[in-house]
């Protein structure tokens, strides 16, 4: 044989590829034929079989929803529970006349118009024998009422069903989060087949991050109907896996101490066990009740919620940010002491006022008339401006920023919820990507004392707190203690296991001395929070903090007091205890409080009385003798044009 | 390059109507396309129980499909030609990366995440490998000799092993069916197939044994004696071939299949689909659908019977034969003639990425029929 040649035999390749194709051709016909035949047989020859057969066909498929996990506190107290609820059903297939029986219907139970809005809605998008709710958590009465009156209604039913239940209502909601009717657009998101059956899925907070371990594995029945469709009897049943358990960290007690306090105000409270970053308390007001949420409400009252303006459904734990003001002072204190920026001992003169070149307008303590001579222990105890004032600048901004990051400054913490914001630690390459300009040396005397960009989440504060009571050992805050397998009561801890980091300092003393200060803080008569000394049985290291809101003017100061709300000062508090071994570690924002020794400083000594004393009592105190704040002085003056 | 051929293969008095010159496509195909896909709208509105959302999706998936048709039936054969070892070789990396990423702990994978969309390497491979041999055999003779048939067999046995690997036998089988079809249409002997028919013989046990998995074997299994095991793997044929028989002559009619409403019939919208049809159009209706699809794939033929080259021949018959092998293995499924192998029934299940394939396939065929060239 030759090899091919440049110029083949075009005709006979055709031929030889063409003869193919007819045979191929021919074979799909034979095909065809076949599959037409097959047909044949079972629409015409056997049609009548299945013709009967379909008529039986009465064996279906049910999906069994699974019960969805429970959420405990650290001591068993359940957060959110199933109960189950009463609801009326309608089959549409079975009603003769469904606008006479719902007009019926509404005589005997109340039918509000949002309610049969809601009716007709998912009755277009149903199939006619599927049942459609059309009140849910009726009540006894209620049901007493129909069960009376069924005869009169064919295709009615009222349905027993688990609805979830957050036995603490407004306490502790913005941690538990809620579950809620799925949406459309959750539809598309998730697994139907895991859904079948299901109606409610986590749209908050633990119930929404921890959605795939609560919500267990569908189930499903095959049933015997009859020709209407009713389940005459189950054949065969392959029952669902309940969801896992969560056992958070939370403390409820110390939940409701800390929200408690708060009272009417609007802030977040977060206390952290220093060993291990276990939050035990994370509290926000305003709050909301969950419980609305679950078998959802009525427009109106949604809008009440939205119209109060104070965002009752934010977390403001983790999602507000707030200038730390001079919350921060004892973290700078320890980078200027690591840098060799001061010394303990060293002492800087405070007249009041901190004057810097090429700058016309002083930065002002918030002491009029300076505080003298301070030392390191009296910067912090009196929260002296002009000494943060000296030292930030004497450090600058780059050691600043790097000292501050490990404490978990700029960036978010946690695992356990979504939508926590990083908040933002000041640094030369922040400003440059997030401002597009250089930094000022201006700017970096007044991070020193928490403002400027500086901000920060109460969870952050806290979080740092925490390593400052652990004298360096970093701990990551976190909400789940322990799952529990639902099926088999089998537990999995899912706390850290990666040891903790540490931040290492040239000379460990510098802790001790900073949290001297703090601890004179409160226990000094000349102190900042030397209102919460009083009776201490135990020691406490604190740091208050005032984070100014509007410019305060020079020439025309409107007595704090009199601002309308919205301008007043936020108030800021750290914390722990106790000193030698710290147990509890916290941070208190009140938004538009005031000063931080006044409206923060009190709610932080509620909830570590409540901690370390189980003084629940405590809370009873606080809200008979209210403290009066005019009693002390504010602190923590931001300089003028400063924004915080 | 080949202008004798040109003359010689019966090519004269090509005329091409407007729609095949300036738009390269075809009238016939793209009439029989477009009446599948409406009907099949229109039944899996009905599969869907009227949900309205789901049948949107399937429109927006087929218009994506037509899409991709147009785009395909821009590109000249002669290109694809040139890129039928590298669009072969891309296939081969990406099937690779996927094994690569079960090996390494993500667990059985088809998919590869592309950020934006996922894409499955196998489909891919659904056009590449035919691509690949019909490159192979149509550089020299054909019939091909014996060293060019085993190199092609080669490219066929490994790109096939790979996707059964992952697993997906049901894939797997079509990839290779796609590139026996061009060796097929190439004329190899007699021989070839009887050998090939051996060899299959001896190896059906062997994977029965040693590399089938749990549910591949059930249904076979349950292919053999579907009343066997009426509430597990044979509930699928049995409620399939009661929907079909239950529909008779001339069906229930449109939305009204009790099969198909009560959801008796399992993946009704998906590779069940065919049962739906059969409940509510009867026989009437299935051989109408059939009918269209012979129109699609006997168009098919006519396109690869006078087109003017090797390369375009053999891709053109593989293209149809391969679309065909789809509706039959499907069809064949649902009413009980063939095992249950999870193939959708082209242009009328649910479903997005292998609609993509077959209409990018039909836009190569449109493309080698209109890209001919017009002297006499």
């Amino acid at each position: 044989m030759n090899k091919p040649a440049p110029i083949r035999d075009q005709r006979r390749d055709a031929r030889t590829i063409r003869s193919r194709i007819i045979i191929a051709g021919l074979l799909s016909v034979l095909a065809i034929a076949i599959l037409l035949a097959q047909m044949v047989r079972l629409q015409v020859v056997e049609h009548q079989h299945y013709a009967t057969l379909s008529h039986e066909n009465r064996v279906k498929v049910a999906p069994v929803p699974p019960t969805r996990g429970l959420i405990y506190d650290r001591n068993g107290r359940i957060l959110a529970e199933n109960r189950p609820s009463y609801q009326l059903v309608i089959t549409p297939e079975r009603v003769p006349d469904l606008d006479a029986t719902l007009a019926a219907l509404r005589q005997v139970v109340a039918i509000s118009d949002s309610q049969l809005e809601r009716f007709q809605q998912q009755l277009q998008r149903s199939r006619h024998f599927e049942e459609i709710p059309l009140r849910t958590q009726l009540d006894e009465s209620e049901v007493a009422r129909l069960a009376v009156h069924r005869h009169r209604f064919p295709g009615i039913e009222v349905n027993a069903r688990l609805v979830r239940h957050y036995p603490e209502g407004t306490y502790s909601s913005h941690v538990v989060g809620h579950v809620g009717h799925i949406t459309r657009e959750e539809q598309r998101r998730i697994d139907r087949a895991a859904y079948r059956g299901t109606q409610h899925i986590g749209k908050s907070g633990i119930e929404l991050a921890f959605e795939a371990l609560l919500h267990g594995k569908v189930g499903y029945e095959r049933v015997e109907t009859n020709a209407l469709g009713r389940v005459l009897r189950t054949l065969e049943r392959h029952p669902p896996q309940p969801g896992h358990d969560l056992i958070l960290t939370l403390d409820s007690r110390l939940q409701r101490v800390a929200e408690r306090a708060l009272g009417d105000s609007r802030g977040a409270v977060v206390a952290i066990e220093p060993a291990s970053g276990a939050i035990l308390a994370m509290a926000n007001r305003p709050s909301y009740d969950p419980n609305m949420f679950v078998e959802g409400m009525s427009r109106e009252r949604f809008r009440e919620l939205e119209e109060t303006g104070w965002q009752p459904l934010y977390n403001r734990a983790i999602r507000a940010t707030y200038p730390p003001a001079s919350t921060i002072k004892p973290f700078v204190g320890l980078a200027a002491l690591e840098h060799g920026v001061i010394t303990p001992e060293k002492t800087i003169r405070c007249d009041g006022t901190y004057r810097m070149e090429g700058r016309e307008r002083p930065f002002r303590c918030w002491r009029e008339h300076g505080h003298g001579d301070v030392d390191y222990h009296r910067a912090i105890a009196e929260s002296c401006n002009v000494y943060f004032y000296d030292t930030a600048f004497n450090l600058g901004i780059d050691r600043m920023s790097t000292f501050l990051a490990p404490f978990g400054f700029g960036k978010p913490l946690m695992a356990d919820l979504e939508g926590e914001r990083s908040g933002i630690l000041p640094s030369r390459e922040w400003k440059r990507g997030a401002i597009g300009q250089g930094w000022f040396h201006g700017e970096t005397v007044i991070t020193g004392i928490g403002l400027g960009y500086f901000s920060a989440t109460p969870l952050q504060l806290a979080a740092a707190t925490a390593t400052l009571a652990n004298r360096g050992t970093i701990v990551r805050p976190y909400l789940v203690e322990t799952i529990r397998d639902g099926s088999n009561g089998s537990e999995s801890r899912i706390a850290q296991t990666t040891p903790h980091k540490r931040i290492e300092l040239n000379d460990s003393t510098y802790w001790d001395e900073t949290i001297e200060g703090m601890r004179q803080t409160i226990a000094h008569p000349r102190g900042t929070g030397r209102l919460i000394g009083h009776d201490l049985p135990y020691s406490f290291a604190g740091k208050t903090g005032t984070a100014q809101v509007a410019e305060r003017g020079d020439e025309d100061p409107v007595e704090h007091e009199q601002r309308p709300e919205h301008l007043r000062n936020h108030a800021l508090f750290i914390g722990f205890a106790p000193i030698e071994e710290p147990q509890i570690a916290i941070a208190v924002v009140v938004e538009h409080g005031g000063s931080g020794a006044a409206a923060a400083a009190p709610i932080a000594r509620a909830v570590t009385d409540a901690w370390l004393l189980g003084d629940l009592d405590q809370l009873e105190k606080l809200e008979a003798g209210r403290i009066d704040a005019s009693a002390v002085e504010h602190e923590g003056g931001a300089p003028p044009g400063s924004t915080p | 390059m080949n202008r004798v051929a040109l003359s010689d293969s019966g090519g004269t008095n090509i005329r091409l109507s407007f729609l095949q010159a300036r738009l390269h496509l075809d009238g016939v195909l793209l009439t029989a396309l477009i009446a599948l896909a409406i009907f099949g709208v229109a039944v899996l509105y009905s599969a869907f129980g009227q949900d309205w959302a789901q049948t949107q999706q399937q429109i927006i998936r087929v218009s994506i499909g037509f899409a991709a048709l147009f785009v395909f039936a821009q590109i000249p054969p002669r290109t694809l030609r040139r890129w039928a070892p590298w669009i072969f070789t891309l296939g081969m990396v990406l099937l690779l990366i996927v094994i690569a990423k079960g090996v390494i702990g993500q667990g059985a994978q088809r998919w590869l995440d592309l950020g934006f969309f996922r894409f499955q390497p196998a489909e891919l491979m659904k056009l590449a490998l035919p691509l690949v041999v019909a490159w192979l055999l149509a550089d020299a003779d054909v019939p091909p000799r014996a060293t060019r048939t085993l190199l092609a067999l080669a490219l066929i046995l490994v790109p096939t092993t790979l996707i059964a690997m992952q697993p997906d036998l049901g894939t797997a089988v079509l990839v290779a069916a796609a590139g026996f079809f061009v060796l097929f249409l190439a004329g190899i002997g007699l021989r070839w197939i009887a050998g090939g028919a051996v060899l299959l013989g001896i190896t059906a046990p062997l994977l029965w044994f040693f590399a089938m998995h749990d549910y591949q074997r059930a249904r076979v299994l349950t292919f053999i004696n579907p009343e066997s095991d009426p509430l597990g793997a044979g509930y699928h044929i049995i409620q399939s071939k009661i929907a079909i028989g239950s529909g008779g002559l001339f069906g229930k009619g449109w939305l009204n299949g009790t099969q198909a409403q009560l959801e008796f019939i399992p993946e009704r919208h998906t590779d069940f689909v065919l049962a739906v049809v059969a409940e509510e159009f009867g026989l009437i209706g299935v051989a109408q659908l059939l009918a269209v699809y012979l129109v699609v794939v006997g168009r098919g033929l006519y396109i690869a019977a006078v087109a003017q080259d090797n390369f375009c021949r053999l891709l053109a018959g593989t293209i149809s034969l391969t679309f065909f092998i789809y509706v039959l293995v499907n069809a064949g499924m649902v009413s009980g003639l063939l095992p249950v192998v999870g193939l959708p029934l082209p242009l009328i299940s649910f479903g997005g990425s292998s609609l993509v394939t077959i209409m990018a396939a039909f836009g190569i065929l449109m493309a080698i029929h209109t890209h001919r060239r017009l002297w006499a």
